[in-house]
């Protein structure tokens, strides 16, 4: 076994954030684990633009965004392994890995930062009836296929989902000359964002089918249709709607879920609202020296907001490694009345009051609302919003006056305020 | 009047656009002023990025990513894919090399997006 100071699990924009930025606090022991044949993450197969105009102030592709941060850490001479699957982590931050160069290594960790990402929700999370032919793709599949490979998985295409990756693949799949069919989108909305509707959907002509789904699959040996229906209020198909779209391809595009079969072995305590750990302020998990970020903490809509996450991340690992204070006194945050999660999820009931930054996601599209903070059932924080959508992370900046409200308070919730105060 | 979403950036902005006087257009709604010019070339010659992929050989990779380096003209689209789909390129290509330049003669280069270098 070697020891290490600081493992980073995964080497896409979470993890070279991560890196970069505990590097730059001084530490140097760091090691970054990919299971992929080079760095990047998910970034490298989203060729498309739209990414860093936080970060960098300019439009990038995914691969020229990951590329400034490939970048960075090779500059820094931060040490990384390709090809390399962590298999293992134990909550005494005991970290396995396999690679074909290096076979079946455990290193012993100071401290780990999951920043593993995110998976897609297959066909058998959402119970799709119908026959086993295939040509049924997630959206994510059907991009590393077209981008990365070069191969058109299908000519005639139906996509179930209208999020980012199904609004993208829309278009990509288009480009590489496959007729796209039909968007279908079980929510009387989207949660993908205006403009790539505007430019990978209407661009194109390509129907957007809200409140409608696909109740079945058919063709045996390979796709040969969907059948898909209109959906009542709540969400059921209804059967009178139902017609046949002949296609060769169903992309899902379903939503996301953070990847945490390795925190799991860890111990870690997960959130059963976004499947991410539940972390403190300094996105420490319950296991003392084990950080997340990123998609594996919960889904971002910007990788620009993973990279700033991660970086605080990777800043917070170095001071624990440091022997920073551990706190065990720890207040849940209720999140309430619409408001699905917050993260960080728990404060630290110590007394270290800093402006700190809350992200959380609501439940459905609420219009004129206020997201409010209580401390003991005192309002401390409001900001009032014209729309919220789940589509879109909301983020609110606390000072450090508030903060030590909460940190000092028996119970904090932060809440949506719908129209009259409450 | 018509109402638009800029596609700039995520923000997606929902424009108003008064287009009654085509020599001077009123944009309301916009949060910065990307959003103005994107509402007057929406009305008199709508553009867009385009980003796609061509062959590449002698590098690590099957596929190369490529850009428009500046949005083209729409009704360019296709016409820029089909010659995107007749290159093959030779690594090592470092990202911002020129893969095809004055692309349909509308002025504008295609380029890298990604490093591959030579194995």
């Amino acid at each position: 076994m070697t020891n290490r100071n600081l493992v980073i699990i995964g080497g896409g924009p979470a993890g070279l954030a991560a890196a970069k930025a505990a590097y730059d606090c001084g530490e140097r022991d760091i090691i970054i684990l990919e299971r992929e044949p080079e760095l990047g993450g998910i970034l490298n197969q989203c060729i498309h633009n739209g990414f860093g105009l936080h970060t960098f102030k300019e439009e990038l592709t995914g691969p020229e965004y990951a590329a400034r941060y490939i970048e960075q850490v090779e500059q820094r001479g931060i040490e990384y392994r390709l090809n390399a699957t962590v298999i293992d982590i134990n909550k005494d931050k005991q970290v396995t890995y396999v690679s074909e160069k290096d076979g079946l290594v455990t290193i012993q960790a100071k401290a780990v930062i999951l920043a593993c990402g995110c998976r897609e929700r297959p066909r058998g999370a959402i119970n799709i009836a119908g026959m086993r032919g295939a040509g049924v793709f997630s959206a994510g599949t059907a991009q590393k296929l077209v981008n990365i490979q070069g191969y058109l998985p299908g000519k005639e295409v139906v996509i179930l989902g209208s999020g980012d990756i199904g609004l993208i693949m829309a278009r990509r799949m288009t480009f590489e000359g496959a007729k796209v069919k039909a968007v279908v989108e079980l929510m009387p909305y989207s949660s993908g964002l205006n403009r790539n509707i505007v430019q990978c959907l209407n661009d194109f002509d390509i129907p957007l089918y809200f409140s409608h789904t696909v109740t079945q699959i058919q063709g045996k040996d390979r796709v040969t249709g969907v059948v898909v229906a209109q959906v009542n209020d709540k969400l059921q198909p209804i059967k009178e709607t139902e017609q046949l779209i002949p296609c060769d391809t169903l992309l899902l595009s379903v939503g996301l879920l953070p990847e945490n079969e390795l925190a799991k072995n860890a111990e870690v305590q997960l959130s059963t609202t976004t499947g991410g750990a539940v972390v403190d302020e300094n996105l420490m998990t319950s296991v003392e020296g084990i950080f997340q970020c990123g998609n594996v903490l919960h889904v971002h809509d910007l990788v620009d907001f993973v990279s700033a996450e991660s970086e605080n991340a990777g800043k917070c690992a170095v001071e624990y490694i440091r022997g920073g204070q551990i706190c065990k006194d720890k207040l849940t945050i209720n999140c309430t009345n619409g408001v699905r999660y917050c993260v960080p999820t728990v404060l630290n009931k110590d007394e270290v009051y800093a402006s700190q930054s809350f992200k959380m996601r609501v439940a459905n599209v609420f219009k004129k609302v206020e997201l409010a903070v209580f401390a003991d059932g005192v309002k401390v924080y409001g900001k009032k919003r014209p729309v919220v959508a789940p589509g879109e992370m909301e983020n609110i900046t606390l000072s450090a006056d508030i903060m030590k409200v909460l940190k000092n308070a028996q119970s904090v919730e932060i809440t949506l305020i719908k129209g009259d105060a409450k | 009047m018509k109402e638009m979403i800029c596609i700039n950036c995520p923000l997606g902005c929902m424009l108003t656009v008064d287009d009654s006087d085509l020599s001077n257009i009123k944009v309301s709604g916009n949060t910065c002023p990307r959003g103005v010019t994107y509402a007057v070339n929406e009305i008199t010659s709508p553009k867009r990025m385009v980003t796609g992929s061509v062959k590449v050989t002698g590098g690590n990779q099957a596929m190369l990513c490529v850009k428009t380096c500046e949005a083209i003209p729409k009704g360019l689209i296709f016409d820029c894919l089909e010659v995107m789909n007749g290159v093959t390129v030779q690594a090592p290509v470092a990202i911002g090399d020129v893969v095809i330049s004055d692309v349909c003669g509308c002025g504008v280069d295609i380029i890298a997006t990604k490093n591959i270098p030579k194995v």
